[in-house]
C-alpha cells in the first residue's frame, strides 16, 4: 500500500515538474500557430520591413514598431546600464553596512513597483516636464527611454552587484599592493573580472525594456510611423499589440498576434544571449 | 647596512584581541629578513602592516610607530605611494584575468606611464629581473591565468617590480608552489636583494636558514628574538625559541 | 574584571592606521581620476534611491488626500470610480492564482530536488523552460490567454483565465525559490529520518518541505507582488469590467488594470492617483514582509 502511494506521488512530481514543459509548448503553439499563416498572408517582408501600419486598409507593415521597440531599448539601456553598474559598484565596493541596509531594500522596491505606476508616474511628472523642457507633446522616444532606464535599473544593479562580489578578493589586492588607489583596484581589476556577470545583466535588462508594455503606452505617444526625432511619439510591439487587441476582428487581430511572434522572437533570441553569458560566467 | 623599516612600539588589535604585543624592530636595508613562528603568532600581520594592507581589515588598530627611510608611513605618506615603494606578493599567486602583459603593465599604468615603448620596456625588464622571460616572451598576449602556478607566482614578483619598489613584502610565497617552483623563487630572492629590501613570512625553518640573513620569530603576538638567521638557528638566546625551532611544538 | 577593563582600554585607542579625510583628500589631489570616479558611483547610487524616493513621496502626496471613503464603496459608477470592487477582484485572482501555481511550483521542485536523479535529461528541459519563461514579456502571456484559456478552452473572459494566465507567469519564480529553499534543507536530515524508517515520501512532506517553508513562503510573496501589479497579461484574459463577478467565469478587473483605465480615460486623475497609493503601499508591505521572513532565514 505505502509503495503504491509512493510511486503515484512520484508520477505526480514528475507531471508537475513537466509542467513548464507543457506551458512553454502551448505558448510557442498558439502564437506560432496563429501568427505564422498571417505572416504568410500579409508577406514576410512586408510584414516586417512595410512602413506603414494601417489596419483599416489592411496594409500592415511593423517596421515602425521594430524600430521604435529597439530604440525605446537602446535609450533605455543608455540611461539605465551607466547608472546601474555604477550604482551596483558602490553597492559591492563602497558603502558600510549602514547604508547598505537601506540601499539594497530601496533597489528591491524598484524593482517591485508596478510598471503601471511607473507609466502613471511618467505620464503626470516626466512627460509635463518634458514637454515643458523640450516643447512638443512630451509623449516621447525621450520619455519612454528615461522611465524605462529607471525600471530596469534595479535588474541590472543586483545582477551587476552579485557579479562583482563574485570576484575573488585577491584581484582587489594585488591591486591595492601595487599602489593603486581603491576606485583604480576596482574599476580596473575587480570589474573587468565580473564582465560576463555584468553583461548577462545588461542582457536581462534588454529583455524587461523590449517586453515592457504598460508604462511606455503610457508616455511614448504610440503614433505608428517611423520614429522621427527624440523627442516625438513612437510605439513600440508591444504597444501596437495592447493598444489595438481591444477592438481588432480577423486579419487585423490575427496580425496584432504575428506582431507577439515577432516580440516572442526577439525575446528568445535575448534569452539564448542570457543563458551563454550564464554558461561562460560559471566556466 | 642602513635600516629600511623601523617598528617602535607596536601593537595591533582586531577589535577586542590583541594580535601583536609591543614590536620593536630595525629591519635592514638590502638584506632579507625572514619572520617565522607558529600560525597565528602575527607574523603575517606585521608583514601587513608595513604596507598598510591591515587597514583592510575591519576593527583593526595600530598604535606605535612605523618608519621608512625615517618616515613616517602611517603620518603624511600617501598610503598608495606607501604600496608603490613597499611591493607586496601574496600567500597565493594571484594574476588579474588579463594578458601577461597587461598584468605586468597594469602597475606601470596605474602610475601614469602610457607610452607603448615605454611600457614594453618595463615589461621585458621586470619579466627579466624575475627569470621568467624566457618562459614568456612568445605568450605576452596570452592569459595569465593559463600559467602554472609557479610562473604565476614569478608573474606576481615581476608585475611588483615593474612599479619599481624598494622594498618586496613576501607572504609565504611558497606555500602553494611545488618544490621545484619554490626553488626557483628561493633563487630569485636571493638574486633580488641586491637591488631590493626583502621582507618575507614563511611557515618552513628551511626556507629561513636557506636564504634569508637576519631571522624574527614571534610567539603570540610577541617578538621572542631576532637576529642573524645562522646564530638564530643555531644558538637560539630564548627557550622558546629553541622549543620551537628544534620542533617541539607547533 | 581583568577583561573588561582591557575592553575599555581598547575603545579608548586610536588607531594611527585610521584614514583621515585630509590624507584621502590628498590622495585625490595625486589621482584625479581616482576622485571623479568616487564621485559617479556615489552620484549614480544617489540618483537611485533619489528616483525612488520621490516617486514614492510623489505618489503618496498626491494620493493620499484623495483616498476619501466614497472610493471604497461597494458599487462602481460612472460618477463614482469605486476601487473596492478591484480591490475584491486582485484578492480573488491573487488567491485563485496562487491555488493553481504552487502545488504545482512546489511539487515540481520537490521533483527536481529530491527525486531526478543526476544527469536526468528532463531536469535540464525543466530548468530552460523555467528560465524561458522568466523571460517572456508580460503582453505575450495576455495573448497566450487570450488564445488558450479564453478562446481554444472556452473560458471567456473571465478571472479564470486571467487567474490560469497569472500561474502561468509566476510558476518559474516560485519553483526557483522553493527549488534553493529545498536544496538548503542539510542532508542529515533527510538521513535522520531514512533512518527512522520513514519512506522517502513522508520524509519529503515531514521533514524537508517543513524545514523549507521561510524560503517557500518568500517566494510566494514575491508572486502575490507579481500578481497585484500585473496589468498587460490581465487586461485581455479577465477583462476590465469595472464589478466583482458573481462567480469565476465572470470577468473583472484588478486594481493594476482600474489604474491604468482611469488614467487612460484622463478623466479621473485624482482617483488614479488614490489607486497608485494603494498598490504602492502593498508592494512596500509585500517587500517588508518579504525581507522580514528572508531575515529570519538567514538567522536560523
Amino acid at each position: 500500500m505505502r509503495k503504491y502511494k509512493e510511486q503515484i506521488m512520484s508520477v505526480i512530481f514528475l507531471i508537475a515538474a513537466c509542467a513548464s514543459i507543457l506551458a512553454v509548448i502551448l505558448i510557442c503553439a498558439f502564437l506560432f500557430i496563429n501568427g505564422i499563416p498571417t505572416i504568410g498572408k500579409i508577406g514576410l517582408g512586408e510584414f516586417i520591413t512595410g512602413k506603414i501600419w494601417m489596419p483599416k486598409v489592411e496594409i500592415f507593415g511593423i517596421f515602425p514598431m521594430i524600430l521604435g521597440s529597439i530604440y525605446v531599448t537602446a535609450g533605455a539601456i543608455i540611461v539605465g546600464v551607466p547608472i546601474g553598474i555604477l550604482a551596483a559598484v558602490y553597492m559591492a565596493r563602497f558603502c558600510n553596512d549602514k547604508v547598505y541596509k537601506i540601499v539594497k531594500p530601496a533597489v528591491g522596491l524598484l524593482a517591485g513597483i508596478p510598471s503601471v505606476v511607473y507609466g502613471f508616474f511618467g505620464m503626470v511628472v516626466l512627460v509635463p516636464l518634458f514637454r515643458s523642457m523640450f516643447g512638443g507633446t512630451g509623449n516621447s522616444l525621450f520619455t519612454a527611454s528615461i522611465l524605462l532606464g529607471i525600471m530596469i535599473l534595479p535588474t541590472i544593479v543586483e545582477v551587476s552587484e552579485s557579479a562583482i562580489r563574485a570576484v575573488p578578493d585577491s584581484y582587489y589586492e594585488g591591486s591595492l599592493g601595487l599602489g593603486a588607489s581603491h576606485e583604480r583596484s576596482v574599476f580596473f581589476a575587480v570589474l573587468p573580472a565580473a564582465k560576463s556577470g555584468i553583461l548577462a545583466g545588461v542582457v536581462l535588462g534588454i529583455g524587461r525594456a523590449i517586453g515592457e508594455t504598460m508604462a511606455v503606452v503610457m508616455v511614448a505617444g504610440n503614433q505608428a510611423v517611423v520614429p522621427s526625432g527624440l523627442f516625438n511619439g513612437v510605439r513600440t510591439l508591444t504597444s501596437n499589440i495592447v493598444l489595438e487587441m481591444g477592438y481588432a476582428t480577423d486579419l487585423h487581430r490575427e496580425a496584432l498576434i504575428a506582431t507577439a511572434v515577432v516580440l516572442f522572437v526577439f525575446i528568445l533570441l535575448i534569452n539564448l544571449c542570457f543563458a551563454a553569458l550564464k554558461k561562460k560566467e560559471n566556466i | 647596512m642602513g635600516t629600511k623599516f623601523k617598528i617602535d612600539n607596536l601593537d595591533l588589535y582586531y577589535g577586542k584581541f590583541k594580535a601583536l604585543k609591543d614590536i620593536n624592530l630595525d629591519l635592514p636595508e638590502h638584506e632579507i629578513t625572514a619572520f617565522i613562528g607558529p600560525s597565528g603568532c602575527g607574523k603575517s600581520t606585521l608583514l601587513k602592516s608595513l604596507n598598510r594592507m591591515n587597514d583592510l581589515v575591519e576593527g583593526c588598530k595600530i598604535t606605535g610607530k612605523v618608519t621608512l627611510d625615517g618616515e613616517d608611513i602611517y603620518g603624511d605618506m600617501d598610503v598608495n605611494l606607501l604600496r608603490k615603494r613597499v611591493g607586496m606578493v601574496f600567500q597565493k599567486p594571484n594574476p588579474f584575468p588579463m594578458s601577461v602583459y597587461d598584468n605586468i603593465a597594469y602597475g606601470p599604468r596605474t602610475h601614469g606611464i602610457h607610452n607603448k615603448s615605454q611600457l614594453d620596456e618595463i615589461v621585458e625588464k621586470s619579466l627579466k629581473n624575475a627569470a621568467i622571460w624566457d618562459e614568456l616572451k612568445d605568450r605576452l598576449k596570452k592569459s595569465a591565468l593559463g600559467l602554472s602556478g609557479g610562473q604565476q607566482q614569478r608573474l606576481c614578483i615581476a608585475r611588483a617590480l615593474a612599479v619599481e619598489p624598494e622594498v618586496l613584502l613576501m607572504d609565504e610565497p611558497t606555500s602553494a608552489l611545488d618544490p621545484i617552483s619554490t626553488s626557483k623563487i628561493e633563487d630569485l630572492a636571493v638574486e633580488l636583494k641586491s637591488k631590493y629590501t626583502i621582507i618575507m613570512v614563511t611557515h618552513n625553518m628551511q626556507q629561513a636558514v636557506r636564504i634569508s640573513d637576519k631571522t624574527a620569530f614571534f610567539l603570540l603576538g610577541e617578538m621572542v628574538e631576532f637576529g642573524k638567521s645562522d646564530d638564530l638557528f643555531s644558538m637560539p638566546q630564548d627557550k622558546r625559541t629553541e622549543d620551537y625551532i628544534t620542533g617541539r611544538f607547533g | 574584571m581583568e577583561a573588561v577593563k582591557t575592553m575599555e582600554k581598547t575603545e579608548e585607542i586610536q588607531g594611527i592606521n585610521k584614514v583621515t579625510f585630509g590624507q584621502r583628500m590628498k590622495s585625490y589631489k595625486r589621482t584625479p581620476l581616482s576622485f571623479v570616479l568616487w564621485l559617479l558611483v556615489n552620484a549614480a547610487m544617489i540618483i537611485t534611491v533619489v528616483v525612488l524616493f520621490f516617486l514614492i513621496v510623489y505618489i503618496l502626496v498626491n494620493g493620499i488626500p484623495n483616498l476619501t471613503p466614497d472610493l471604497f464603496d461597494v458599487k462602481y459608477t460612472t460618477e463614482n470610480v469605486s476601487m473596492f470592487p478591484a480591490i475584491i477582484n486582485t484578492l480573488i485572482m491573487t488567491g485563485l492564482s496562487l491555488l493553481f501555481a504552487v502545488p504545482l511550483g512546489i511539487f515540481a521542485s520537490i521533483y527536481l530536488v529530491e527525486y531526478a536523479k543526476r544527469g536526468n535529461k528532463i531536469v535540464g528541459l525543466v530548468r530552460i523552460t523555467a528560465e524561458t519563461l522568466q523571460g517572456i514579456p508580460s503582453i505575450v502571456y495576455g495573448l497566450f490567454g487570450m488564445l488558450f484559456f479564453v478562446g481554444a478552452l472556452g473560458w471567456g473572459l473571465s478571472i479564470l483565465s486571467g487567474a490560469a494566465t497569472m500561474a502561468i507567469m509566476i510558476l518559474p519564480l516560485i519553483m526557483r525559490t522553493s527549488e534553493e529553499a529545498l536544496k538548503s534543507v542539510p542532508d542529515s536530515y533527510r538521513e535522520g529520518s531514512f533512518g527512522l524508517g520513514a519512506g522517502k515520501l513522508r520524509t519529503v512532506f515531514r521533514i524537508v518541505l517543513p524545514s523549507a517553508v521561510p524560503g517557500i513562503l518568500s517566494g510566494i510573496i514575491l508572486a502575490i507582488g507579481r500578481v497585484v501589479g500585473e496589468t498587460a497579461a490581465l487586461m485581455y484574459t479577465a477583462g476590465t469590467v469595472a464589478e466583482i463577478p458573481s462567480n469565476i467565469m465572470g470577468s473583472g478587473r484588478t486594481l493594476a488594470v482600474h489604474m491604468y483605465t482611469l488614467s487612460c480615460e484622463g478623466l479621473h486623475i485624482n482617483q488614479a492617483y488614490a489607486t497608485a497609493v494603494v498598490l504602492l503601499i502593498t508592494v512596500l508591505l509585500i517587500n517588508a514582509v518579504s525581507s522580514f521572513i528572508a531575515k529570519r532565514i538567514t538567522k536560523g
